[in-house]
This record gives C-alpha cells, structure tokens and sequence, in this order.
C-alpha cells in the first residue's frame, strides 16, 4: 500500500476504490442511480442523506452484500466480485449490528473475529486499551452498554489493519469520548494512507484530512 | 484458512456450552417423542419391536430438523454472519465449520443417546452397531442437506415451516435407506448395501451441501 498521504484537492492519480455509474434498487423503488465515487490512498469519504436515502444500502453495496443494477464496483482496477477474497482481506467492515457474540467476553469475540479476517491477534491487547476496554476485557459482551460494544467493534478496525474502512453510523450510542476516539482513528489511519468511507448525522471534525462529501440526494 | 476453521469451530462449541437451550432441546424432543411409543401402542414386545427402527428414524430425522433453524440464526442476528460473509476465507469451509460443530452438539449426542432408546424399544442387541452406524452417517447428511433449507431461510422471521417443506423430501433418501439398514440388521441381513448408500449420500453432500449453503447465505444477506 503506498504510504502517500493526499492532501487538498488535487486530482486523486490512482483510485483504488471507485464505483461508476452505480444504481440499486429496493423491490421496484430506486434508491439511487448513476452514483460515481472514487477513492484513493488516504482519503476519507462522508456520505450524507436523510434517512432512508441509501446510505447503508450503498455502504452494502460496496461490501458486495447487495447486487448492484447497474455499473461496477472496482478495487485495484479489478471489477468486484473477482477476485472477491483479496478485496475482503483488505476491508473492515462496520455495520449497525457490532457482530459480537454476548455469550462471549470482549477478548475472545475479539480473537475470533481476527482469526475470521485474517489477522493477527498480536495487537489485541493494545487495540482494547485504545478503545479503552481494559477492564471490561473479560466481561461477556452480553453485559456491556451499547456504547461499550460500539467499543469492542471499533477495536476489531485496529486488529485488522486493513487499508479500506467502511463505517456505517460509527457514533452510534457512543460518548463524547467515544467520538474523539473514532476522529482519532480514521485521522490517524488516513494518515497512514488508508481510505475510509463512512456515513454520519453528526459532523466529525478530521483535521489535515482530505475528506470528500457524497450528498445522497444529488443521485 | 484451517485456523479459521478451528477458530469458528472452537467459537461455536464454546457457546453451545454457554447456551444449553438450544442443543438440549432437540435432544429431549428425541427422547420424549420414542420414549411415548411403547406408552400409547402397548408393552407388545413384538409390534415394538417391528416398528423400531422406524421410529427411531423418524424421532431422529424430526430432532435434527428442529435444531437445524437456530444454525444461521443467531449469527444473522447479531451480525457476525455479515462478518463470516466478509471473511476472506472461502465461506464454504467457514459454513463446514459451524455444520460440524452444530453435529457436534446435537448429532453426536443423540448417537449416543440411541442404544439407550433402542432397548425402550425392545430393538434386539444383534441391530445396535446398524443403528449406530446407519445414524451416523444418516445424522451428517441431514445436518449437511439441512444447512442450506436453513441458510435460505434464514432471513425469515418465521422459517421454521418452510425449512421443513424444504428440506423433507431432500431427507426421504436418508431416512429410507437408514431404517432400512436397521431393519435388515433386526431380520439378520447383511447392511453392507444399505449403509454404501447412505454413505455415498454423505460424501455427495458433503462436497455439495457447503457450497449450496456458502451460496444461499450470500443470498439471504441481502
């Protein structure tokens, strides 16, 4: 992965992810049509809408969860879903259900799910202590607020170490702290040249972030 | 990718400990359901004795479908199915591992639990390694055939009905072939026939079975 951090609005010389011309539909309803993105090493891109504009749907459609109507989802320059699993080994997924397991205590869940992706366990202990979870580490997941394993799952972004985020609403049920805690994480992740697509209601403030805004209701 | 086979094969025996509803159930449907037969038709030692292999089969075949609609369940819930499908190992493996580890749980304990039926039953001694063997492989298939009726059904709010309609006559093979191998066993047959079936059936489904469930649960994600 180039280590190159893209600052200001120049234009991005090598997407590595884009979508051209996209359009999903729900039962007959299109959601959105001819929707274009681009996405290069160390760029952040917010996608913004009402409710049920298609923000979750389009984050789904670039996980590959949902089949598009039209156009095409390119990662590397290679059309998705070829080569389907380097593409899954290269992105973390965050959606509204945090996918723990409640019978399970953070670490373990933990553990799992970086067995699952591909990963390496080594930076687990650290990953907890940033989300700040040390003590809670071997509570079963079941006992923790909602905020807590909004925690647990921002903490699975630091084990992957993929380069591509997608979050899907990552303040959800989270404190001030919690927020300061994402801010941190995706600043610190663009600036080692990883991409992030997200969708939020709240504003996040990403200084020395090139951030792109995708306004749901322009498609 | 054999870790993460491990991985979601430890992650699930270690919740079926945690959670013993779930696999425990079935498992007392299986022996509520044989132990009322010698109750409602009567102590005759020889009618049991004709029917048992038979419903045996049956309470063993109707156990395995009532488990079967918690396989994908709870993962689709609370989104770690969304995770198994983002996983960069081949998902077909990762469905293998929760199909095994669902067997572990409710095949291998009903297995075991059979012999102790069969004598309920009044099933001559002679017929148990048939009984055993025939459901061992019998058990496999239905878990493996079943797992795609419950990755289809998954998204449903009540799939339990259709999993059944799906899955029945997919399960008749199974069921005919292993009452019969436990019926010619009873009679003094040779099984060697009957259990080359049921093995062939097994080994079809499972190199087939995971990459139709692989495939039906990509499609109840959406």
């Amino acid at each position: 992965m180039a280590g190159a951090c893209a600052h200001g609005n120049s234009p991005v010389s090598q997407a590595l992810l884009e979508a051209t011309d996209v359009a999903v539909f729900r039962g007959d309803h299109c959601l959105f049509s001819q929707l274009d993105l681009s996405l290069g090493s160390g760029q952040v891109l917010q996608v913004s809408g009402d409710n049920g504009s298609g923000k979750t749907t389009l984050l789904r459609g670039l996980c590959l969860f949902v089949p598009l109507e039209e156009g095409a989802v390119r990662w590397r320059g290679v059309t998705l879903p070829a080569k389907r699993d380097r593409y899954y080994s290269e992105l973390t997924y965050l959606g509204h259900h945090e996918g723990l397991k409640g019978d399970l205590s953070v670490v373990e869940n933990l553990r799992a799910s970086a067995s699952l992706s591909g990963s390496d366990a080594a930076t687990l202990p650290a990953a907890v202590e940033r989300v700040g979870l040390v003590n809670q580490a071997d509570l079963p997941c079941r006992s923790l607020s909602a905020g807590q394993r909004r925690r647990v799952s921002l903490a699975r972004l630091l084990i992957s170490n993929t380069p591509l985020w997608i979050l899907d609403e990552p303040l959800t049920s989270l404190d001030l702290h919690g927020k300061k805690l994402v801010e941190g994480l995706i600043t610190e992740h663009v600036g080692n040249g990883g991409l992030v697509v997200y969708t939020t209601h709240q504003p996040l403030s990403l200084s020395g972030c090139d951030v792109q805004m995708l306004q749901m209701s322009d498609w | 990718m054999a870790s993460a086979f491990l991985t979601l094969l430890k992650r699930d025996l270690m919740l079926a400990l945690r959670r013993s509803s779930d696999w425990l159930n079935p498992l007392i449907f299986f022996i509520i359901v044989v132990s009322l037969f010698p109750l409602g038709v009567g102590p005759d030692g020889d009618l049991l004795r004709e029917i048992a292999p038979g419903v045996l089969w049956v309470a063993a075949l109707l156990a395995t479908l009532l488990g079967l609609d918690g396989l994908f369940k709870a993962d689709f819930d609370d989104g770690t199915l969304e995770q198994l499908l983002l996983s960069p190992h081949p998902l077909s493996v990762l469905v293998l591992a929760k199909i095994a580890s669902h067997w572990l749980c409710s095949g291998l304990p009903l297995l075991l639990l059979s012999p102790l039926l069969a004598v309920f039953m009044q099933l001559p001694s002679s017929a148990l390694p048939a009984l055993l063997a025939s459901l061992m492989l019998g058990t496999l298939s239905l878990c493996l055939i079943g797992a795609i009726g419950a990755a289809l059904t998954v998204s449903l709010r009540k799939g339990g009905v259709l999993l059944a309609l799906l899955v029945l006559p997919l399960y008749i093979p199974v069921l005919i072939f292993g009452s019969g191998t436990v019926v010619a066993a009873a009679a003094g047959f040779e099984i060697e026939a009957q259990l080359s079936i049921l093995g062939a059936i097994f080994l079809l489904s499972l190199s087939l079975a995971p990459l139709a469930t692989a495939a039906a649960l990509r499609v109840s994600a959406e």
